[in-house]
């Protein structure tokens, strides 16, 4: 026998897995509408410090003078990016699953810890469900900037007709500026993410497509589940009014 | 944070199961096997896009797409909401030249505006009759398809009074009435004395209290490369749409041709 914990249900998957391709068309149209006048750069005093973009990047992807192609690729995928997304926060608010994924008051401090542990600079990882805190304001901060993204992004579609919206995001040319930092936040996400997934192991990683991760019942890089934060000695014994769980101790799913 | 102390919207434990490692591999099995169904939709979503027919500049299933965009925005947007405007000190003074397509030859000599009417002769007018009409200033953002946008400032007279003065844009060759859709053309057509550069505006933008036949910038005259003698200011539009030049106007209930539409952008650009 097998002791498996059922990790992702089948709607999350199915989210997840659309929204890879249809982000990245969303990224990628959106660079070929970005080429057509591409001014931002980050800059200390007169020195640029970074261009967005310089033209050997736009020449090495292949993407000038293709805005028209970029223009109705972006807004027929649009739908696509808003119809998953809306479908997904809900799902995850009818279904309990935003319990998993909401950072709560003790997800900062989580996070510090986890960072400390992934930097090698603490020895363990405090103790988690599903999401350790780190994962939890990352992927709620995904969900948030997936809003975000809808919103500037109809700020600069239709500035007439949501004009209170272009300027409560504080203008036109503001709200460009946002909807590209944006999608850059989702970028650094995605190579943080890739190499968390790497990290973490391929039992994690096939758990995003069966749903369940098999766990040993006693491997020792698995915390307990009840193993307090501030490092206390693991209690070996069920929670007082632990729910009517089999005879061995819960175990948590290892990272990710 | 011991259990116990949790509240009920506390974080609850991941279901458990345990399964014999046969059925197990099963699952693994055929989840992968419906995931690797599923990768190759993306793929076939390309190849079909990629393989399918273009329609004008770009291929037909995005154009589809593009056109039920401008169904949904022309069907519960309304067509009267006012672009912001801002004080003329915001005003850029030297106005963004960006684009001469129609206008690289000289401006014709004893230049008219044409337009074309149904059962009527072409109207032929001057610069002098459409100073007659109201002048109306405008000060607001001008938005290229780009990704540019400057502040302008713009007077001219609006095209929907110069419309009612005419009784343009209607079947009957009555007044204009934006609530009377039936006797109403679908299109405005406009064109460059020199064809080279034409663009198709639906009636409703046409209508649009901040749209204007545009005379001045900045309080001048406008120049040959800002459209001289007499422009479209269009600002429920990208700037493609604000045709220099006009050199004819005509109306329509099918799509009269516009530029850049054929070269792969919406049609309908509304913002």
């Amino acid at each position: 026998m097998k002791r498996i914990v059922h990790k992702h249900p089948l709607a999350i998957r199915w989210f997840h897995w659309i929204n890879f391709p249809v982000l990245f068309v969303m990224i990628w149209s959106g660079l070929l509408i970005y080429w057509a006048y591409d001014p931002y750069k980050i800059q200390i005093g007169d020195y640029t410090l970074i261009s967005f973009f310089p033209d050997g990047f736009y020449k090495f992807l292949g993407v000038q003078r293709r805005l028209a192609e970029g223009m109705a690729w972006h807004f027929v995928f649009q739908w696509l990016f808003i119809l998953n997304g809306v479908l997904y926060v809900g799902y995850t608010f009818i279904s309990g699953e935003w319990r998993h994924l909401v950072p709560d008051r003790n997800s900062f401090r989580e996070a510090i810890q986890v960072t400390l542990y992934d930097l090698g600079l603490r020895k363990t990882q405090p103790p988690f469900i599903k999401y350790n805190g780190a994962q939890k304001i990352t992927y709620f901060s995904i969900m948030i900037m997936g809003v975000g993204s809808v919103f500037t992004g109809y700020a600069i579609y239709k500035p007439t007709q949501f004009s209170w919206l272009t300027s409560l995001l504080g203008g036109y040319e503001a709200a460009r500026l946002e909807h590209f930092i944006l999608t850059l936040g989702y970028v650094v996400f995605f190579v943080i993410h890739i190499v968390q997934v790497i990290r973490a192991g391929w039992s994690n990683f096939q758990s995003m497509v069966t749903g369940f991760e098999i766990v040993k019942p006693n491997d020792p890089d698995r915390p307990l589940m009840n193993k307090p934060v501030d490092d206390q000695p693991d209690t070996p014994t069920k929670p007082i009014d632990s729910p009517v769980e089999p005879v061995a101790p819960p175990i948590k799913p290892a990272l990710s | 944070m011991s259990q116990s102390a949790k509240p009920k919207s506390a974080e609850p434990q991941l279901p458990e199961d345990n399964i014999p490692e046969s059925i197990a591999r099963r699952r693994m099995i055929k989840a992968f096997g419906w995931f690797a169904l599923a990768s190759a939709v993306p793929f076939g979503v390309y190849e079909w896009v990629k393989n399918s027919v273009g329609a004008q500049g770009i291929k037909r299933p995005l154009r589809n797409v593009l056109n039920v965009n401008e169904a949904i925005a022309r069907t519960y947007f309304s067509d009267t909401h006012l672009i912001p405007t801002f004080p003329v000190e915001a005003a850029a003074k030297q106005a963004r030249i960006n684009g001469y397509d129609g206008i690289k030859s000289p401006i014709p000599e004893g230049w008219k505006l044409q337009i074309d009417r149904a059962n009527a002769t072409p109207l032929l007018l001057t610069v002098d009759d459409v100073k007659a009409l109201p002048k109306h200033e405008i000060v607001y953002e001008f938005k290229c398809i780009e990704g540019w946008s400057q502040v302008q400032h713009w007077a001219g007279a609006r095209l929907s009074d110069f419309m009612e003065k005419y009784k343009l844009g209607t079947h009957s060759g009555n007044v204009p009435n934006p609530d009377n859709t039936n006797d109403l053309f679908k299109y405005v057509g406009l064109e460059t004395p020199d064809k080279e550069y034409y663009v198709g505006i639906d009636i409703e933008s046409a209508l649009h209290p901040q749209t204007l036949l545009a005379y001045e910038l900045n309080g001048q005259p406008i120049t040959a490369p800002h459209g001289a003698p007499l422009r479209l200011i269009i600002p429920v539009k990208y700037g493609v749409k604000n045709l220099k030049r006009i050199g004819r106007m005509f109306f329509a209930d099918t799509r009269p041709r516009d530029f850049w539409a054929e070269r792969g952008y919406d049609y309908y650009v509304g913002l």
